[in-house]
């Protein structure tokens, strides 16, 4: 079969109109040649077709099983389930890289297919700018990294697909990221296209906040999933753990996060142009730091399996390209720009800009942290680690008073707001956020007095983000047929603004308490015997073994009860599969509202009895809950007729205006 | 091993073993000192894993530093005592909220610089827009002499 070739040649053709993309239209644009610049279009669609069927080609490859195929032969096996043959397709750095590139391909497509009303010279341009991205990494995976590669001698039978990566996380989680991650790459030709061209307006903005909200929205998801991933795979109940590659993914979402906000002054406001710019630069600079991080071995971690320094090189020459590319240009070309809108300091703006401080020095702690014990190494070669306790020390101070400050942003006046009003429109949410404090506080009976104050938080946050809503609706005061009437007529991105930040304050609450209320039991068992926690009673009742497509499970089952009833089974287990000679330990979970049970098995003693831990994790789904009620909020926000990709600002009157049919 | 295996995928050569960290026989009968144990087995890393600390990771060396850690609590030391004794023997390396020293104040420093940096820059901005802000305010409040001229002729039509 010649399919690996086809798919080879395939990305091989992708490069060539990649090469001619990323060239002809920026001539175009330059020599303002109308027949040019109409190349970026069809380039774009054609580079896009030409990378997804190399992509097609490799996960025939594996449904097929082909381990002549390298690739396929070291990350695959015969009697693996089909999804895990389709999901391993991006479970190694070759096949990872190819999804990579398909979606900077997707995205490319995209706005070639909807960007109609696009000025033609700012569309050729960003479309030039996304190519030469493609350009850098279609011939980083041909020159180092080619899934494609044959052995000489297929053998019959391949290694298999590490088992902790034959999980549905696999199918949803890197490809959520990676929309994400990559999806900020048009934000940044965007901003690349603007400073090539030395002029912005309004509808620059109007363009590029849909996409950082499609972006981030992908981003928010991958990474609470990557997070509910880890949560119940690791067998010890952490979910966030302050890791290099989690943080190569953070710090792009928090840049996001504040471009996001910025956008929408430049949008609203003709503000903070030069700004904007920049943290479109600089949140897929961090996306390309991140695959830096997590592609070239740099870590030297499990993830970064890569020693191979070629690669690494590579990738450092592309991020140095690009990087510093786009910041000498920034440097050159911002000063051009005109700076518009202006505002006093306590106004919506003005919160807005405190935002994007707080969030950008939040996202510089993660980057200093993450980076500097690799600095110091190369510098010094002195050994240091940072972990866990110093993010949770340096970040914590930074996003309270952000927390703080987040319900007045969107109470505040655009141009010239009014603090103290504002503060006397919060007084209900702080009313709800101190009875809350105390409730707690009498509940802990004393205990440490930051618990208390942080739940307050988290209930201020919400009430806060509700507050708005409140009272635009007339809720409360005027019936209820009246507000709800009042609602529907609210714009979307008021309520979308209300719903991302009621999400934060969700999250915040479950981060609490599954950080302060956690409750962990360790024992060893003997068939019959129980163990508790809290009002669960959990009695383990022996171990079967259940034979799966490629692996054993050795099942624990427990009987689970609550005051003495019978309220269900938890059945952990340890799988072993032959094919790479390791197991996993699935975990248990019993939801209980917002809470779960969570238990794990150690290894099974000599003696009959069994090594288990058991956790009372209260509100922990609330960590992930409130990701995807911020999403929810992206989402309304993006479908607002106003900030619809691509929508014309006239579209809504000529809709009107067509005939009936 | 730390999670993000998954968080970004791929790759692995290395079996992720799922057993427990802290074994049931580690544990201190004092509940007030196993407390201890494990607030200060949350800030030492594994050495041989990936950041890990020692509370989570499964590997032998840890569970010995787990061990170790006990052993000198139950022996009367101070948390400090302990720190600094696995400091001299393996290094900073094992903490994983590094000392401040002169190689680690761009780290501890960096952020609450930047923020502070980043604040006074905001603030010079700040003032020099709100002195744009005045500036054009007034500007936009007094006529132009056109505008003067046509008001008054405006007035003075009113009056006839």
């Amino acid at each position: 079969m010649m399919i690996a070739e086809f798919g080879h040649y395939a990305l091989v053709l992708a490069l060539a109109l990649a090469l001619v993309q990323a060239s002809v239209p920026m001539i175009g644009a330059r020599k303002d040649d109308p027949a040019l610049m109409a190349v970026a279009g069809p380039t774009a669609v054609g580079q896009f077709c030409f990378v997804a069927i190399a992509f097609a080609a490799l996960m025939t490859c594996y449904v097929r099983s082909d381990f002549s195929i390298v690739n396929v032969f070291e990350n695959s096996h015969s009697a693996k389930p089909l999804v895990y043959k389709l999901s391993g397709v991006w479970g190694n750095h070759e096949g990872s890289m190819l999804l990579w590139v398909l979606i900077l391909s997707v995205f490319g497509a995209l706005v070639a297919l909807f960007g109609g009303n696009l000025p033609a010279r700012l569309k050729a341009n960003v479309l030039a700018v996304q190519s030469s991205i493609a350009v850098a990494f279609i011939l980083f995976i041909l020159v180092t990294s080619n899934p494609f590669l044959r052995i000489v001698n297929a053998p019959l039978e391949g290694r298999d697909l590490n088992p902790i990566l034959q999980d549905p996380g696999l199918a949803i989680h890197p490809p959520l990221l990676y929309l994400g991650y990559v999806g900020l790459s048009i934000s940044f030709s965007f901003a690349i296209a603007a400073l090539i061209d030395g002029r912005i307006d309004a509808a620059w903005a109007r363009w590029v906040r849909p996409w950082t909200l499609l972006a981030w929205m992908f981003l928010t998801l991958g990474i609470a999933m990557g997070s509910y991933w880890a949560y119940y795979t690791l067998g010890w109940g952490g979910w966030w753990f302050w890791d290099p590659v989690e943080n190569a993914s953070f710090m792009p979402w928090l840049a996001a996060t504040a471009l996001l906000h910025s956008a929408l002054v430049m949008e609203k406001r003709d503000a903070l142009k030069v700004w904007t710019i920049l943290l479109a630069i600089l949140a897929f600079s961090l996306s390309l730091i991140g695959t830096f991080l997590v592609r070239s071995g740099v870590l030297t971690s499990v993830h970064a399996f890569a020693t191979d320094p070629t690669r690494g090189v590579f990738i450092l020459a592309i991020l140095v390209l690009f990087i510093g590319g786009s910041l000498a240009l920034f440097a050159l070309r911002a000063p051009l720009l005109k700076q518009g809108g202006l505002f006093a300091p306590l106004s919506r703006e003005g919160a807005l800009v405190l935002n994007n401080l707080f969030l950008v020095s939040a996202c510089a702690t993660v980057f200093i942290g993450t980076l500097y014990p690799l600095a110091l190494e190369a510098l010094t070669g002195e050994k240091i680690s940072v972990g866990a306790p110093f993010f949770n020390a340096t970040f914590a101070p930074l996003f309270i008073p952000l927390l703080i400050a987040v319900p007045f942003g969107p109470l505040l006046a655009w141009k010239r707001g009014d603090l103290l009003g504002v503060a006397q429109r919060l007084v209900g949410a702080a009313g709800i956020a101190v009875i809350t404090m105390a409730v707690v506080f009498a509940m802990e009976g004393g205990g440490p007095i930051l618990v208390p104050f942080a739940i307050g938080l988290a209930f201020y946050v919400m009430a806060g983000a509700l507050t708005d809503i409140v009272e635009r609706t007339g809720l409360l005061k005027v019936p209820f047929a009246t507000a709800f009437a009042r609602a529907r007529g609210l714009p979307r991105s008021a309520w979308g603004a209300a719903f991302a930040h009621f999400g934060l304050g969700i999250t915040l609450l479950g981060i609490i308490g599954e950080t302060q209320w956690s409750l962990e039991r360790i024992a060893e068992l003997k068939p019959g015997q129980t163990i508790s926690v809290r009002r669960y009673e959990l009695q383990f009742d022996g171990v079967t073994t259940r034979q799966g497509p490629n692996y054993r499970d050795l099942a624990a089952h427990f009987t689970v009860r609550r005051h003495g009833d019978f309220i269900g089974v938890m059945e952990p287990s340890k799988r072993s599969f032959p094919s790479r000679g390791t197991a996993t330990s699935q975990t248990a979970l019993m939801t209980r509202g917002v809470s779960q049970l969570y238990l794990s098995l150690g290894d099974p003693n000599a003696d009959g009895s069994l090594a288990v831990r058991l956790y009372y994790k209260p509100l922990v789904l609330l960590i992930w809950f409130g990701p995807v009620v911020m999403v929810v909020g992206g989402a309304l926000s993006l479908s607002d007729r106003r900030l619809r990709v691509g929508a014309p600002k006239g579209a809504r009157s000529k809709a009107a205006l067509s005939p009936a049919e | 091993m730390k999670l993000l295996c998954l968080v970004m995928t791929l790759l692995t050569f290395v079996a992720v073993p799922c057993a427990m960290a802290v074994e049931p026989d580690e544990v201190l009968s004092d509940p007030a000192l196993e407390a201890r144990a494990r607030a200060l087995s949350k800030e030492l890393r594994c050495m041989v894993c990936q950041n890990q600390s020692i509370d989570d990771s499964e590997a032998p060396l840890a569970r010995d530093l787990r061990m170790l850690v006990r052993e000198r609590l139950q022996a009367g030391e101070s948390d400090r005592q302990v720190i600094d004794f696995l400091v001299a023997r393996y290094g900073e390396f094992v903490l994983l909220r590094p000392r401040f020293s002169w190689h680690t104040a761009l780290l501890w420093l960096g952020p609450a610089a930047l923020l502070v940096i980043g604040a006074c820059g905001i603030i010079v901005l700040a003032r020099r827009y709100r002195a744009n802000f005045d500036r054009a305010t007034t500007e936009q409040e007094r006529l132009t002499a056109a505008e003067a001229a046509r008001l008054s002729e405006i007035l003075r039509s009113g009056e006839r």
